[in-house]
């Protein structure tokens, strides 16, 4: 086990490095432009393309620019430059936004996932698993572009079930957090919900027509036990990776677009409103740190994967 | 695999002639698989009608110029602000002096404005629909075909050759496995937007489409390389591989005229679905402002332009919304049709998700 963490950690350095040098490409060297007129964003004025130009050194060699735009990132010396403002600030800020809204979806859309995926699993072939699989196809085509507007629609404006979007603190108020969340957690949980459905119904199909199931049911087991203790148990595991890569994903995904759907002032909203003004520090700083945070909870799904499946860390010892 | 016991196997005619570990049985009537396939497909009506479904979305879509020239009279990025609508005896304005525009005015106005002008800029809606979709089905077939070929090549390299070509490749695509892939690929699509792309002596604007289709094809390879090496690993095991390297065929020729062939059932499928996964990507980041570049439409950027107006024209928001929903449906259970069709076994496991990165645990 210690071998197989060390081993994963190591491999997480070096995606971090990767990851770093292809931001660092897409920023200075692949655009086919000035990057320091890019830096200052659209209808800059010379002269501070020209400060923006000495500060980020790019008549300098490549190495030596990468080394700049690391030590900026680390230091938190990122600014943005209309209107000058240091972009970790801003991201501390809106952290507690995206996070409120990542968590809850994620919590909802497990939920929802695994409740009516087992149910399906339980008739599989019936009435109610083929109600549920069409759901479930429709649920993972709907794009969030499409629920959040009809939701805000219908449940905002037409009807005043729910507020108007914006986040609330939950330190401010725990109710109004709780109201203007629900509407973005569930348009963000609704394709998780349908996709997670099928993936622990197939799950379950598949441990069903294993041997220790078999012999579970032969010693006499309740088919209860055997459904919950046996079958359940079992499929569960694989979904725990792909819980921690889709959460990352969502995070640094959809998580984006339905912030700005919401008008919730999160990290994916100050990237997005960046994009709008052609400006790359925020852009810049939101990649490099949700893609670490993302390589992190990868790295971590996976140890505590292997921990829960010795095949994998014997396969991975095996294979090395 | 068992070599297959009976004798029509080896007469079946047809691309699938080629296929030495066709599923036995098949072949019993002798018909190819790929007649079998067919005779699948067709009977399963859910998957036929949508793919009716689809054909009737890219005949919409083609259609563009039509509507445009001989019923709204207007081209897609043609503004109205200051004109005039005469319904009748009524004359509306198409944009109000408030700057609101037009509601839908299906037939009265002889189909022009048949859902409205777009925003303060009294674009036809129903117009720019139409050539909208027409930009969100290119850059998402278009991105779907590179990513296709650069996975197949990718793959095929990778599993052939094996050692260093196989530990670069590999090493390679976990990267992009792993990056935040929506995330880089708005910090790419606003990069390239800013001042275009040079590649040598190729040049493309920033406006360009061919910006979307490059970002959105480098960031999907992964999700199909990924598989295909898988099989091709595989695959080259076989007997008939062996054969075929004993005749005295080149590398070439073997992944080429031996290996590709058999991975014709998964390559269509993973190309149905990486369709609507593409154009989901697309549309969040022409959404996001990173992808299709104004004046063009797609249906992502009429979503944030029509977001705007939201409680007082929920419709243009809602229209182009229904239509990426009913593409990417209609393409999934295509997918899931032909997967149905062609592997019966269903080896090949992706979906097209909307959160448009696919489901990563779920790979062969």
């Amino acid at each position: 086990m210690g071998r197989f963490v060390v081993r994963r950690l190591f491999g997480m350095v070096a995606v971090l490095f990767a990851v770093s040098v292809i931001v660092f490409m897409i920023f200075n060297v692949i655009p086919n432009s000035n990057p320091a007129q890019a830096l200052a964003g659209k209808n800059a004025t010379p002269t501070l393309v020209k400060s923006i130009e000495e500060e980020w050194g790019f008549d300098n060699s490549l190495p030596e620019q990468y080394v700049t735009m690391m030590k900026k990132v680390f230091t938190g010396e990122l600014t943005s430059y209309k209107p000058r403002i240091p972009v970790d600030e801003q991201i501390f800020e809106r952290i507690p936004a995206t996070l409120s809204l990542s968590i809850g979806a994620g919590i909802i859309w497990l939920f929802f996932g695994l409740l009516l995926g087992y149910l399906s699993a339980l008739r599989a072939g019936g009435w109610l698993d083929r109600l549920l699989t069409g759901v479930a196809v429709a649920g993972i085509s709907i794009p969030v572009f499409l629920i959040a507007p009809v939701l805000i629609y219908f449940l905002t404006y037409k009807v005043e079930i729910f507020p108007n979007a914006q986040y609330v603190p939950l330190t401010e108020d725990p109710w109004e957090w709780l109201t203007h969340l629900i509407l973005p957690w569930f348009t963000l949980a609704i394709l998780s919900i349908g996709f997670y459905s099928r993936v622990l119904r197939s799950n379950m199909l598949d441990v069903m027509n294993e041997d220790y199931v078999r012999t579970a049911r032969a010693k006499g087991l309740s088919e209860r036990k055997v459904m919950t203790r046996h079958v359940l148990r079992n499929s569960l595991i694989p979904i725990i990776t792909l819980f921690g890569l889709d959460f990352g994903a969502t995070i640094a995904g959809t998580a984006i677009i339905t912030e700005v759907l919401y008008s919730l002032d999160g990290v994916g909203s100050y990237a997005a409103e960046a994009a709008t003004k052609f400006e790359l520090p925020p852009i810049m700083g939101v990649t490099l740190y949700g893609a670490f945070f993302v390589v992190f909870i990868n790295a971590l799904v996976d140890i505590v994967y292997a921990y829960l499946d010795p095949r994998v860390r014997l396969g991975e010892t095996a294979s090395a | 695999m068992a070599i297959d016991p009976q004798p029509e196997a080896v007469t079946a005619e047809g691309p699938g002639a080629d296929f030495p570990s066709a599923p036995a049985g098949v072949s019993a009537e002798g018909h190819g698989p790929w007649y079998l396939a067919f005779k699948r497909f067709t009977r399963n009506r859910v998957a036929v009608a949508f793919l009716g479904l689809f054909i009737l979305i890219v005949v919409f879509v083609l259609a563009a110029p039509l509507w445009a020239d001989h019923v709204a009279h207007t081209g897609p990025n043609k503004t109205h602000t200051l004109e005039k609508l005469h319904v009748g005896d009524e004359v509306r304005e198409v944009v109000t002096p408030e700057g609101r525009p037009i509601g839908p005015q299906w037939f009265e106005a002889d189909g022009k404005f048949f859902l409205g002008a777009d925003s303060r800029l009294g674009r036809d809606e129903m117009v720019r629909l139409m050539y909208g979709g027409r930009t969100s089905l290119l850059v998402g077939i278009g991105s779907a075909l590179i990513t296709t070929a650069m996975a197949i090549l990718l793959g095929l390299l990778s599993g052939y050759f094996r050692g260093w070509v196989d530990t670069v490749i590999a090493r390679t695509l976990d990267v992009l496995w792993s990056l935040p892939v929506f995330l880089v690929g708005l910090a790419l699509g606003v990069a390239l937007a800013v001042g275009g792309l040079k590649i040598g002596p190729l040049e493309i604007a920033g406006g360009s489409l061919w910006i979307p289709v490059i970002v959105i094809s480098v960031f999907t390879v992964p999700y199909i390389a990924r598989p295909i090496r898988g099989e091709v690993l595989a695959l080259s095991e076989k007997e008939f591989v062996e054969a075929a390297i004993a005749q005295g065929a080149g590398p070439l020729r073997v992944m080429f005229s031996e290996i590709l062939p058999n991975l014709a059932s998964t390559v269509i499928v993973f190309f149905t679905l990486t369709i609507a996964n593409n154009m989901l990507f697309e549309a969040g980041l022409s959404f996001l402002g990173a992808g299709v570049q104004p004046p063009n439409s797609s249906w992502g950027t009429m979503i944030s332009i029509g977001e705007e107006l939201l409680t007082t024209q929920p419709l243009l928001a809602i229209i182009p919304g229904v239509m990426i929903l009913l593409t990417v449906l209609s393409l999934n259970i295509v997918g899931d049709g032909l997967r149905d069709a062609l592997d019966p076994r269903s080896k090949i496991r992706l979906e097209a998700h909307a959160g448009m990165v696919e489901p990563k645990g779920s790979s062969v």
